[in-house]
């Protein structure tokens, strides 16, 4: 057995020059060591990385593997992590385990399904519209982030929860320096303290001042508390964000880049929900992907995984295993992309995937319909990449027509 | 060929997809991610009032087996379970 001490690289997050949507090679090369391989963390642990769909989803779906912060490495070095609390707040399930996930989840999953979801798109669509209005208007060249692939999801989400809009701007700049991996770690708590209070003062308003949406919805049939709702209200907002407006943008980027995908999508529109899942699998923006920490002494194909130990799950990888995809590396808005791990897998896997998969339907269609001759407005190399974000995709994305 | 010539003789094999099959919910592990809702709304769908599952057909037609199947691979929590039908 190889000194597996000294083998132990941490996570590559180097994106080759010209690949924009490709992994880290050197992330790949990892998978030469089997499904899962030692993996270095920046705080000197000595964890795993997963980086088969397989084991991916084995772990995923193991109870044994807790998602509690104070108990996972992070696999990116954070400037002053020591300074950020490594504590779950109130109602900020996406790191608990059961029973209390569970609890909080049930309360949540009834606003969520996919009746729900379709009952919205009207809504969404009408939303899109006035969005691609207001670019026509102004003309090219347009950069995408701010005049659609941001304030779409953004707005939704907001209408969802009961955020006034006026809230929004002030939201957008603390999310995204919170999102920011290098960010410094005062601006870093300063941040969360902002988003806290905002929503703090809105939950607050909404005890006395209800509306028909769900932070109301919560008060009225929970027992939750403020602090609950606030960690619930900012869970969702801070999920619900950059991630669809991150798809929006890098899933455009790349059907420009590969026009033949993109005229097979233009010529049978029925292609779009098996293309968003195609987009979701080949992009894989949760770039360094999600981390769990054995609770127990667990096997895992055939390595064994310590308790404590933390594990990283490569969703990027996982979504490229040639055991699972024939050639993965290639975007084919034909292919049956099920079974894709980008909303995750388990108990945690993404409370709001059915809405993220209605905006993107709708977003992508909308976009390429009101734009037949929609191009990159810069050279493709020039487009910013957000390499340094926990959430990957693009800065902008000047677009012409 | 000796297929045609043995389903002349004994009638048509019952293939293991073409038996009884019978779709089985462990509710209490649902999460509501409604991926069985999204592969199969024939079979499945979410309750209102908390957005688990809620199984419309235990017993689908052998033409929906594959969609049962793979609402199963799908589900992240393993809430559904799809058993051949043995009696
Ligand atoms: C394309 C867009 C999206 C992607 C790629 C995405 C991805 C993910 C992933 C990978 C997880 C699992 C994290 C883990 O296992 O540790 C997750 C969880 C979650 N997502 Fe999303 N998400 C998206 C959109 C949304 C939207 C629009 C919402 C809000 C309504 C949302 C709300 C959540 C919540 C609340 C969780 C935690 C669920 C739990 O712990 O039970 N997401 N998401
Ligand atoms: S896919 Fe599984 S977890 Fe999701 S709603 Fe259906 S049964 Fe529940």
């Amino acid at each position: 057995m190889p000194d597996k001490l000294s083998t132990a690289t941490t996570l590559p997050t180097a994106r080759a020059s010209g690949c924009p949507f490709d992994p880290p090679p050197e992330l790949g090369e990892l998978r030469q060591h089997g499904p899962i391989s030692r993996l270095a963390f920046p705080d000197g642990h000595l964890g795993w990385v997963v980086t088969s769909q397989a084991a991916a989803r084995t772990v995923l779906a193991d109870r044994r593997f807790s998602s509690r912060i104070e108990l996972i490495h992070q696999p990116i070095p954070v400037p002053g992590v020591e300074k950020i609390p490594r504590k779950t707040r109130p109602g900020s399930f996406i790191r608990m385990d059961p029973p209390e996930h569970t609890r909080y989840r049930h309360l949540l999953t009834g606003q969520f399904t996919v009746r729900r979801m379709k009952a919205l798109e009207p809504r969404i669509e009408q939303i899109t519209t006035e969005h691609l209005d207001a670019m026509e208007e102004h003309g090219p060249p347009v950069d995408l982030v701010p005049a659609f692939s941001l304030p779409i999801p953004s707005l939704v989400i907001c209408e969802l929860l009961g955020v006034p809009y006026s809230y929004r701007e002030k939201f957008q700049k603390d999310t995204s320096t919170l999102l920011r991996l290098t960010s410094p770690p005062d601006e870093r708590v300063a941040a969360m303290e902002a988003v806290n209070d905002l929503l703090r003062d809105l939950v607050l308003s909404k005890r006395t001042n209800p509306d028909d949406a769900l932070i109301s919805g919560l008060i009225r049939d929970t027992e939750l508390n403020d602090d609950e709702l606030v960690g619930i209200s900012t869970l969702l907002l801070l999920a619900g964000h950059e991630t669809t407006a991150n798809m929006l943008a890098l899933g455009t980027f790349a059907l420009l880049q590969r026009p033949d995908q993109l005229a097979a999508l233009r010529k049978d529109p029925d292609l779009i929900e098996g293309a968003v899942e195609e987009l979701l699998r080949y992009l894989s923006i949760v770039q360094f992907g999600t981390v769990r920490a054995a609770l127990e002494d667990v096997e895992v194909d055939g390595q064994l995984v310590k308790a404590g130990e933390t594990v990283v799950i490569s969703i990027p990888l996982a979504n490229r295993d040639p055991d699972r995809f024939d050639h993965p590396e290639a975007l084919d808005v034909t292919r049956s992309a099920a079974g894709h791990v980008a909303f995750g897998h388990g108990i945690h896997q993404c409370l709001g995937q059915q809405l993220a998969r209605i905006e993107m339907r709708i977003g992508y269609r909308e976009l390429f319909r009101r734009f037949p001759t929609l191009r990159l407005a810069v050279a493709p190399d020039e487009v910013p990449l957000r390499t340094d974000m926990a959430i990957y995709g693009v800065h902008h994305l000047p677009v012409a027509w | 060929m000796w297929y045609d010539e043995m389903v002349r003789v004994v009638g048509r094999p019952k293939l293991v997809e073409e038996r009884i099959m019978r779709i089985e919910i462990h509710r209490e592990r649902c999460i509501g991610a409604g991926m069985c809702v999204l592969t199969a709304p024939d079979l499945f769908d979410q309750s209102e009032d908390d957005g688990c599952v809620v199984l419309l057909n235990p017993e689908p037609a052998p033409d929906r087996h594959e969609a049962a199947k793979q609402a199963e691979s799908l589900c992240p929590s393993g809430t559904i379970e799809v058993v051949p039908d043995e009696d």
